[in-house]
Formats: structure tokens, C-alpha cells, sequence
């Protein structure tokens, strides 16, 4: 069964098209990386599918319907996140915080609720560690307590915005490891947006690729090939594999580490057109 | 302490200020933890100007501050210029309320007296009237936030989350702006709108680096508002120092503490979640 739909959809940000005519399908249970360049339109397809920006043409179908805002079957981990006050809070707050969030109330949890952020934080490994406040735990401690988030309502499917940003490769390894164990258990649909496809080589069953407007979903010995990303890029795109690694080459250049620092001017405040693709 | 309260002044400061420190304690941690300290702080002088205006064309100054306060609110959360980074727009904001309070009490007689009463407030001259108005709004801006505390703290926590999940960012900005204005015009009528922080920010600060819970944190910031207050007017019940001074220097003392390792070494015996 499809559980993600796109028919003919066109996205645009600001007056931008960032995706034209694009078809594809997912099917439940899938584990799906989302890559391609700055501004390809990777978080956007993301907040299409969630509800938050409606489509320039075509349509998207969740679970064979609409996409609506506060869909309960999807949880996800967006890109920009959380708050500087929120650091003092313990990691159990900051997911308690989340159950029934959209209900008004005390944000005082009966026993259900109790649970279910328990179990949450149990699943991801971080149950010892959300006694400690947000601002004491490294990258990686907080990105499981961001996944405890995305679990809290049992979705089905999971959007997960660049879980992998601002790690080291070993907290790369581990929160990739973990995503899948939770998608195996859970029997959950996942994508996952990256930039580089190496870390998620061993956990994914197929790639969507994003760029120039156009997409390209299939398995990554079809995907990350020369003529594909050559195609999405634009521009004359090498592909190497080495060791069981994928390299993507323009013109010497290696694009997936040049998209890591684009990113960080990104941040700053940087010219291009990756900032509207993340806080449009 | 029975000779203090055998005045009627007294026990009317003590019960009015008891009002604003819960309510502005509790409305102050969620100020803080959103990261909207300074808005809080813009809010009071916009509520200076339109206390000072009211006076000016014969009216209660305490309403005056009310809408100015409540009109700011509303709009900052509108406009969105209460996000943390908004600090030069809330800052002219702030700075041009402060010079209109000051247009209007040039065209006012009684200058001194009102300029004083409002920048620095006069908790010892309240009355009975003023008691009753200030309960029913603490009671009302506190039944709210205990309406919105869940999408609110959601929306703090995890905007975008919270977006994805169907919570309109907006409308709680909007609306808890508004209950900002009410406590701020609350807590002016006791410290006045230059001390509002006092009641509104510190004792909120003090709690979010006490305990790493919420609810814990909530009510820790209005006992300790609440205990700055009432040990502020015995204070300056005890020593005949002003009121604000007395209660503001509490607040800073419970606001340096709390950044003591002392502090951190109260916590390590950690706590147990259920």
C-alpha cells in the first residue's frame, strides 16, 4: 500500500518553483533518504506533506488523503529547533511537553501520558539521560530525545529534517542505527532528509534525489549515478563508489562536504536560496 | 509583624501585592522560558504612556495603563516583533512610549507625584477598590493561562513541531502576549513600570534554574515572587526604605543566588519521575 503520494505536484517557495511535475509513490514500511542540493526543496516537500504549505498544482496524498495540519499519523523532527529558554528544562519535559500538545489544558500528564513519554524515551535509549537538562546533553543525546518527540502520538510515518546535521560520523552512525531499529520495531515509513547519502547506506530502501526542480526515487545503485545526479545537478556530476562508500564529484569538487558549508553560510545568513527552502 | 498589619495600608500592600506577585510569577516563567523577557519589559512602558495619558485627559490612570499595555501586547503578537531577536524594534518601541508618558506629563500639572507613582509604583496607597480590580484580573489572566498552558508550552518548546501537530504559533503568541499585558499592568500598580522585571522576570529566571520541571517551575516562580513581595514590604515596613527598592533588591538577591554552584549542589541528589 502507498502510504505517500505525489501526483503531478509543483511546490513553490516565495513565488519560487522548487518542484515541477513530480510523480512518485512510497509504500508503507519503507525507509526512504531525501537528499539533493541547497534549495532543492527537501524541507518543503516535507511541509507539504505535513500540511503547511498547499501545492502550486497536483497533490499529495498521506494515507490515501489530504494532508491536513496536526495529522496525528505523522510525527517528525523539523529543522529549526527548539528554544534558548528550553536548555534549563529536563529531557523529559521537553518530550512530556509534546503529549496532547495541541489540546488545551494543564500540561499535567495522567498516567497514559506518563507512559507514553516513558515508553517513548525507553525506545530511543534516552530514559537515563532526559533526568538531565536540554543544555548539558551533546548532539547526539538531544537528536534521540527530538525522535522521543516524533514517536510521542504514534504516527506511522516519520520526517525526519536532517537528523544527522551538526554531528560527528559516529553520532551519524548511531542515530541512523536507531532510526532504523525504530522503523523495524514500530513497522513506521520513514524519510529522512540528509545531505550526504554515506551514513545512510546501510538503513535505507531507496533514495529521493531533489534537484532542478525535478526528482528521482528509486534504489541507490540506480539513483546516485552519473546521469541521474548529472540530470538533477545540472552540471556534469562524477560518481565514484569506494569501499562501499558513494562519492559525488563535480568538477573535482566533492558536492555532498560543499553542501555542509553552504549550509553554514546558510545560517549566518548566507545569499542563497537554501534560507528560503528552510525557514519559508 | 501584628504591628505592621494592625494598618489598613498594610494589609492592603500585602494583599495586593500577594495578587501580582502569583500572577506575575506564574505568567513571568512562561515569559522567560520563550525568551521574551525584554517584550515583557516593552510592555510596561507602553503601559506608562497610556497611564500617563489617561491622567492627562481626566482618566484612571490604571485603565490607561491597562489598554496601552493590552493594545501593545496584542499588536507585538501580531506583528511578531516578540520573537527574541526583535531586540532594536522592541527597544525604539519602548523608548518612544517612554518619551510620549513623558510628552504627556509635560501637559500635566501634578507632574511629580503621578511620574513617581507610575515609574516606580506605590504599593502603600492602594485601596480597596483597586484590591478588588486586581484580584479579578489575577484570577482571570491566571484561569486563562491555565486554559492555554499546554499549546502554550507546546509552541515554546518546539514551534514547528507544534505548527506540524495543528497549534496555530500565531493565535499563542497573540494571546499570551496578552496576558503578558495584563501581569505587566498588574505588577506596574505595585513596583512600578520600570521595576516590572522584578516581578515578572526574576523570581520566573531564579525558578527555570532551580528545577528543570515545569510545573515545578511555574510554582516555584510564584513563591518566590510571592515570598520577594511580602519580605520586600516588611522590609521596607522595618527600615522605611521605598517599597520597590525593597522588594526589587530581593528579587536581584534570589536572582544572584540562584546562580551560585550552591544551587547546583542542592540539585545533585536528583530527582525521581514518576
Amino acid at each position: 500500500m502507498n502510504i505517500l503520494e505525489f501526483r503531478n505536484l509543483t511546490l513553490a517557495v516565495g513565488g519560487r518553483e522548487v518542484l515541477r511535475h513530480v510523480d512518485l509513490a512510497i509504500a508503507e514500511g519503507e525507509f526512504i533518504g531525501l537528499l539533493g542540493p541547497n534549495g532543492s526543496g527537501k524541507t518543503t516537500l516535507l511541509r507539504a506533506t505535513l500540511g503547511l504549505l498547499a501545492p502550486l498544482a497536483g497533490e499529495i496524498r498521506v494515507f490515501g488523503a489530504l494532508p491536513r495540519r496536526g495529522n496525528p499519523a505523522i510525527g517528525t523532527i523539523p529543522q529549526r529547533r527548539s528554544l534558548p529558554g528550553a536548555v534549563r528544562l529536563s529531557g523529559y519535559d521537553f518530550v512530556a511537553g509534546v503529549v496532547r500538545g495541541h489540546r488545551l489544558g494543564l500540561p499535567i500528564l495522567d498516567r497514559d501520558g506518563r507512559r507514553e513519554v516513558a515508553s517513548a524515551l525507553e525506545r530511543v535509549g534516552a530514559l537515563a539521560l532526559s533526568r538531565r537538562p536540554l543544555g548539558e546533553l551533546s548532539g547526539g543525546e538531544r537528536q534521540r530525545l527530538l525522535l522521543a518527540q516524533a514517536l510521542i502520538g504514534h504516527p506511522r510515518l516519520l520526517l525526519l529534517d536532517e537528523p544527522l546535521v551538526n554531528l560527528d560520523p559516529r553520532f551519524q552512525q548511531e542515530i541512523v542505527a536507531l532510526v532504523r531499529e525504530v522503523q523495524r520495531d514500530l513497522g513506521l515509513t520513514v524519510i529522512f532528509v540528509a545531505h550526504e547519502i554515506n551514513p545512510l547506506l546501510g538503513a535505507l530502501d531507496r533514495v529521493l534525489y531533489l534537484g532542478a526542480g525535478a526528482a528521482a526515487l528509486g534504489p541507490v545503485a540506480d539513483v546516485i549515478t552519473t546521469p541521474v545526479l548529472s540530470r538533477l545537478y545540472g552540471v556534469p556530476i562524477e560518481v565514484v563508489r569506494l569501499g562501499g562508500r558513494v562519492f559525488v564529484f563535480s568538477g573535482g569538487a566533492n558536492l555532498e562536504a560543499e553542501a555542509h558549508r553552504h549550509d553554514d553560510m546558510a545560517g549566518q545568513g548566507g545569499t542563497e536560496s537554501h534560507a528560503h527552502d528552510h525557514h519559508a | 509583624m501584628t504591628i505592621m498589619l494592625d494598618y489598613e495600608f498594610m494589609r492592603n500592600a500585602f494583599a495586593a501585592a500577594g495578587i501580582v506577585a502569583v500572577t506575575a510569577g506564574m505568567v513571568g516563567y512562561f515569559l522567560v522560558l520563550r525568551g521574551q523577557s525584554f517584550a515583557g519589559h516593552a510592555l510596561s512602558h507602553a503601559g506608562f504612556a497610556g497611564a500617563t495619558g489617561a491622567a492627562l485627559f481626566g482618566l484612571s490612570p490604571l485603565a490607561g495603563l491597562m489598554a496601552a499595555t493590552l493594545l501593545a501586547g496584542l499588536g507585538m503578537g501580531a506583528l511578531g516583533v516578540d520573537r527574541a531577536n526583535r531586540d532594536v524594534a522592541i527597544g525604539m518601541v519602548l523608548a518612544f512610549a517612554l518619551g510620549l508618558g513623558m510628552l504627556f506629563l509635560h501637559f500635566f500639572t501634578s507632574y511629580a507625584t503621578v511620574a513617581t507613582a507610575l515609574l516606580f509604583g506605590n504599593v502603600l496607597a492602594v485601596t480597596r477598590g483597586t484590591i478588588r480590580l486586581l484580584a479579578t484580573l489575577g484570577a482571570g489572566s491566571l484561569a486563562a493561562l491555565a486554559v492555554i498552558s499546554r499549546p502554550l508550552l507546546f509552541a515554546s518548546l518546539q514551534p514547528e513541531l507544534a505548527e506540524a501537530k495543528g497549534v496555530s504559533l500565531r493565535l499563542y503568541a497573540v494571546l499570551f502576549l496578552a496576558l503578558v499585558a495584563i501581569a505587566t499592568a498588574l505588577a506596574a500598580e505595585v513596583v512600578g513600570v520600570l521595576l516590572v522585571f522584578t516581578l515578572l522576570v526574576g523570581p520566573a529566571a531564579a525558578a527555570l534554574r532551580w528545577t528543570r520541571h515545569v510545573a515545578t517551575g511555574v510554582v516555584l516562580a510564584a513563591v518566590l515572587a510571592l515570598a520577594e513581595a511580602w519580605g520586600g514590604l516588611a522590609l521596607a515596613y522595618d527600615t522605611d526604605w521605598p517599597a520597590s527598592f525593597a522588594i526589587t533588591l530581593l528579587s536581584v538577591i534570589v536572582y544572584a543566588l540562584a546562580h551560585l554552584p550552591l544551587a547546583a549542589l542542592a540539585r545533585l541528589p536528583g530527582r525521581r519521575y514518576s
